[in-house]
């Protein structure tokens, strides 16, 4: 029967650190020919993952930590990714994203378009974008904004398909943004730029292409979110990060990744994840979670459609052969 | 009436949506299974009902039993206006 434990590293956990530090170090300085690695820190685990694995196998004197905050990131993301850093010993750097996000129209263009389905949005409200739940009913997972004004009232509507694309196009100015300052300050050190997506997120397309998507080196997206944290224990990654609940960071009102892109809180996503992988029955993994067969099924569609979906995401530029 | 509802139903598929191979989709084809439309491709299919039919799609009923073929979207459209 299929057995929860099957997602963990358990005592393969060190040496699977010790395993990716070599890599790193045989990558980024020997097929890359790069001195050192950018990592922009979010406070999240798995920035804060890819942090410590760069310094295991570069060094402290190897690795930068960006921080790269704007007006709507949560508050205990910048002192969170400082602990980080300091606990590290790396050296740092600050970029205030918000003034080239404004310029680039970011917010004024992500506004508007919800503004087209709910007139009343204004300066000052907050917003965030949601799915119904996977578990609950076959209903499709189109997404609706949620916003709340400055006296708490909250309103909910279903977006149109221009405003929808034209929300989460504005806001990937926030992925794009970070990376194109991860990059220049990989290119004046001659440093590669690490990734920090897991396994799940990877897969599954929870990122934004050529945003977070980009990187030089992706040093965890063979691990399930439940084998990073297993990581963050052995490389002694803060106590506060370990027990602080994934967040997309990316909305201005604070949003759980079950609510944005994944079906299942991560453990149990990492579950379902590796028993599609593993042709494992919908039922053994329903009796393992201690949920419905159906809701089960359900989720293994989703998995398939974020998976087709995700196609796209993973495609390099794509060219023909040359003529015959 | 519904034949002109199937047609322009067919219609729109066909003209937003591609289409490996036309010949093998009839109206039972499952747009989900064969990867003719993703969510957001549901989302343009679900505002096309409402705004060609003059009818609002309540949430629960954006399941798949009534958008995931052009005979579900048909049996949708009927039911919805009667």
């Amino acid at each position: 029967m299929f057995d929860l434990a099957s997602v963990r590293l358990g005592d393969r956990a060190a040496a699977e650190a010790d395993r990716i530090a070599a890599w790193l170090r045989a990558t980024v300085l020997g097929t890359l020919k790069r001195r050192g690695a950018v990592v922009g820190l979010s406070g999240g685990i798995d920035s804060s993952v890819v942090a410590a694995l760069c310094v295991r196998a570069l060094g402290t004197d190897k690795v930068l930590g960006l921080f790269m905050n704007e007006g709507e990131s949560a508050d205990d993301t910048v002192r969170l990714a400082r602990d980080l850093a300091a606990h590290l010993g790396i050296a740092t750097a600050n970029e205030d994203l918000s003034p080239l996000l404004a310029a680039a129209g970011c917010y004024t263009r992500r506004d508007d378009a919800i503004r087209s389905v709910i007139p009343r949005y204004a300066a000052g409200w907050k917003c965030k974008l949601v799915l119904p739940s996977v578990l609950d009913s076959d209903r499709y997972r189109i997404y609706s904004v949620v916003v709340r004004s400055p006296d708490g009232e909250q309103l909910s509507a279903r977006l149109t398909p221009a405003a929808y694309l034209t929300v989460v196009a504005a806001t990937s100015f926030k992925q794009r943004t970070r990376k194109m300052l991860e990059y220049f300050h990989a290119d004046r050190l001659v440093y590669a730029v690490a990734g920090t997506p897991n396994l799940l997120e990877y897969d599954q397309g929870f990122f934004v292409k050529n945003g977070d998507g980009a990187a030089d080196i992706k040093p965890i997206a063979h691990l399930y979110k439940t084998q990073v944290y297993e990581l963050a224990a052995v490389l002694g990654v803060p106590d506060e990060i370990r027990a602080r609940p994934p967040t997309t960071d990316t909305y201005s009102l604070p949003q759980s990744q079950e609510e944005f892109y994944f079906s299942l809180p991560y453990a149990q996503m990492d579950a379902c994840l590796y028993a599609r992988h593993h042709d494992v029955p919908a039922a053994e993994v329903a009796a393992a979670l201690g949920l419905a067969t159906d809701q089960i099924e359900r989720v293994y569609r989703d998995i398939d459609a974020k998976r087709a979906g995700a196609v796209y995401l993973h495609a390099p530029p794509l060219t023909i052969d040359a003529p015959r | 009436m519904s034949d002109d509802v199937r047609k322009r139903l067919r219609e729109f598929v066909a003209k937003n949506f591609y289409l490996a191979d036309p010949d093998s989709f009839d109206d039972k084809t499952s747009f989900l299974d064969r990867g003719i439309i993703d969510s957001t491709g549901v989302l343009e299919l679900v505002t096309f009902v409402e705004n060609e039919y003059a009818f609002a799609v309540a949430d629960e009923d954006m399941v798949p039993a009534n958008f995931d073929s052009i005979d579900a979207l048909v049996a949708f459209v009927g039911r919805k206006r009667s």
